[in-house]
């Protein structure tokens, strides 16, 4: 799949699905990453949006930057709601009521993927729909007040797993939730996706809408407001960092067969590329605990490890060998 | 010194206030879910329950906070849970199982305007009918409404004891601008607060969990004490095991129902203001009542004789204090956030002709000119 970045780019300008003058944070990953998945699209999307910060933000009355058939509905039913608009689509469809075709793309954070939207995804997976799970995941509950999610870290700072002498932070490690997606009979593809890595990301989108039927993408969404980084502008670095500390590998499944993409496929070939886990942690003061007043080693090698778990697995699963 | 009652004063807000409470009267488990505006409630209770050996739980979502407090209130502990509205709504099926296994537990709901997703950071008391009749079913339920931050603290005291004495969920209604709102908080010493411990069982003999008579609220025996316990949601005898017969469902249904209605007197709390002379009362709850009280003052100023009742127990309903009030005065003005709720209680026991109402949607508070402005109109 050729992908012509300045061309795609330019079409997006020019019919702006997604405007901007919304009122996500500075840095934030979301809009990037809704803006690169509608630059994927040929054909104007229907848009499921479950509560979280992407809904809040971008519809503040009486204002809205979502130039297509959006719906919001309550936190933990964007995948039934979309599978109710996919059934209804197809029965017009077949009556010769409606002719063209839109794709349906669900935009859920974590919260409304992992924790309490699972149930929902899980059965519209089930059930075969077709429509495109977009999960942007900033690993808390940013619009209530950073909450600790399925989805965060170990170890990781959040206003309810506080920092102090009995707690360092999360006491488990993150679902590996692309992988649980990837167990449904029934799902067409998956992938996990970085707007630090766009041309991939796009190519993913393009997979995730012809799959003709469940389909999801894992995006990596950094929050420099909940994960309290340093600086704005290096949003899409600590992106970049997550893929090359192997934290975030970049990965699609599809027909049973599990591949990795992009520069996780160029760390899996040659694993000097592969970056310690500190550099992706330091620059966010979520981890400072690790690294103040002293630098706990012993934490960080724990984290490390998590990582490595993962990675092997995925190595495992997409038959490279183990370095 | 003792970390589970911080005896001070203190600059602070409602969702606080609620959790020292809570830890005050000896909650030790909470388990919750994210949501405006009662989010600071719970990331206290993050921070403060491991420091008096507590759990706190983020659970996946509401069904799972109420399902995880009922869980816990049968290993013998005092368990919480905070929520607002739509996390409310969520937990209506779990409140019922509470409610039919006779479960100590007390659940929050700081207010906010909906339906569905709604006003998510501002104040409404769109749920006091949902709190009253929300799970399916026949059953009656405990629900305090606090009008201060202090308020939050005493009635979620309160709120424990009762649900040990009663074996119900019990509500405590805030809202959002009690809930959000600072202002000065006393926590009393340890020994000036009064604590209602769960009666257990003394003899294994012929104990029965349950009971169906509203007098005698059975102590409760918990998991892992000894006991022969068998909870279920269904119908069940005093034993607790499920009858599907007509008697026993009658039986146990009136029982649910009347061990709250029968003890009205002694559970309702309210407070009467400048009633005694005045021709117009006002009926308000929760954070109305700070503006109606600042109206009835000034109204005075100028000479309306205009009173207050303020409900500090919103169900089971306090039928008599309103009856007594109804028949002191004229008219009485019903101030709520909503389009009519706690107004239809008030018309079923005052009459229909004599009850004015106000409503309020949103954040905005009946303002005290307001309140003023729509007596006058009345005629009064």
């Amino acid at each position: 799949m050729k992908i012509n970045p300045k061309e795609i780019a330019l079409v997006e300008e020019k019919r702006k699905w997604f405007l901007p003058g919304h009122r996500l944070c500075a840095g934030c990953a979301a809009p990037i990453i809704v803006r690169q998945v509608f630059m994927a699209l040929d054909k104007k999307p229907i848009v499921v949006t479950a509560t979280g910060c992407l809904e809040v933000a971008t519809t503040i009355y009486p204002y809205t930057s979502w130039r297509v058939p959006w719906i919001h509905n309550a936190f933990e039913n964007n995948s039934a709601t979309a599978s109710g608009i996919e059934a209804a689509i197809k029965a017009l469809r077949r009556k010769g009521e409606i002719h063209e075709e839109s794709p349906i793309i669900v935009f859920g954070g974590d919260g409304a993927t992992y924790d309490i939207g699972f149930q929902a995804l899980s059965g519209a997976i089930e059930r075969g729909h077709n429509f495109l799970y977009i999960l942007y995941d900033n690993e808390a509950y940013m619009n209530t007040g950073i909450q600790r999610s399925g989805g965060t870290p170990g170890y990781a700072w959040t206003t309810t797993t506080p920092v102090g002498k009995k707690l360092k932070g999360k006491t488990q490690w993150k679902k590996p939730i692309a992988r649980i997606v990837a167990a449904h009979r029934q799902i067409k593809y998956v992938a996990t996706a970085s707007p630090a890595y766009w041309t991939d990301l796009i190519k993913k989108v393009r997979k995730g809408v012809q799959a003709n039927g469940p389909a999801f993408i894992h995006t990596f969404s950094t929050c420099p407001r909940g994960w309290r980084t340093a600086e704005t502008k290096i949003s899409i670095k600590i992106a970049r960092l997550a893929v090359q500390t192997c934290y975030f590998p970049l990965w699609e499944y599809e027909n049973g067969q599990y591949r990795l993409t992009s520069s996780s496929e160029a760390i899996a070939k040659v694993s000097k590329r592969k970056i310690p886990i500190e550099e992706f942690l330091k620059p966010q003061a979520r981890f400072r605990h690790l690294f103040h007043p002293e630098k706990d080693q012993k934490i960080i090698k724990c984290i490390q490890n998590e990582v490595d778990k993962e990675w092997s697995i995925l190595l495992k699963l997409t038959g490279h060998q183990l370095l | 010194m003792r970390r589970d009652v911080l005896t001070g004063e203190y600059f602070t807000e409602g969702d606080i206030a609620c959790a020292e409470g809570a830890i005050a009267a000896g909650c030790r488990f909470f388990a919750g879910y994210p949501i405006t505006p009662s989010s600071e409630l719970a990331e206290h209770m993050a921070a403060r329950l491991p420091e008096v050996d507590g759990v706190f739980i983020q659970m996946e979502d509401e069904l799972g906070s109420m399902a995880a407090i009922i869980g816990a209130s049968w290993t013998g502990v005092k368990a919480m849970t905070a929520t607002s509205g739509p996390g409310f709504s969520l937990m209506q099926e779990n409140i019922g199982l509470a409610v039919m296994t006779e479960t100590p537990c007390v659940i929050v709901n700081i207010m906010r305007g909906g339906p569905s997703t709604g006003q998510p950071t501002k104040s409404g008391q769109q749920d006091v009918m949902q709190t009253r009749w929300g799970s399916h079913g026949d059953y009656e339920i405990i629900a305090l409404c606090p009008s201060s931050v202090q308020e939050m603290f005493d009635l979620t005291i309160e709120a424990f004891n009762l649900s040990e004495t009663y074996r119900v969920p019990v509500v405590v209604l805030g809202d959002e601008i009690i809930g959000h709102l600072t202002e000065k908080l006393v926590i009393p010493n340890p020994e000036e607060i009064q604590v209602v411990e769960r009666r257990k069982p003394l003899e294994r003999g012929n104990y029965s969990p349950f009971s169906f008579n509203p007098e005698d609220v059975p102590p409760m025996a918990c998991f892992g004490e000894g006991f022969r316990v068998y909870a279920t949601g269904l119908t069940h005898d005093e034993r607790g095991k499920p009858n599907m017969s007509p008697e026993t469902q009658t039986k146990l249904v009136k029982y649910l129902c009347d061990k709250i209605r029968e003890n009205t007197d002694k559970i309702v709390k309210y407070k009467e203001f400048m009633v005694d002379d005045a021709d117009l009362a006002i009926v308000t709850y929760g954070s109305p009542v700070r503006t109606a009280l600042s109206a009835v003052k000034k109204g005075r100023k100028e000479g309306l004789k205009i009173g207050l009742l303020k409900l500090s127990v919103l169900w089971p309903f306090p039928e008599k204090a309103v009856k007594r009030v109804s028949d002191m005065v004229d008219e009485i003005l019903v101030l709520e956030m909503n389009y009519g709720q706690i107004l239809r209680e008030v018309e079923r026991i005052a009459g229909l002709g004599r009850v004015r109402f106000f409503p309020k949607f949103g954040e905005d508070l009946h303002k005290p000119s307001e309140i003023l402005k729509f007596i006058s109109r009345c005629g009064k």
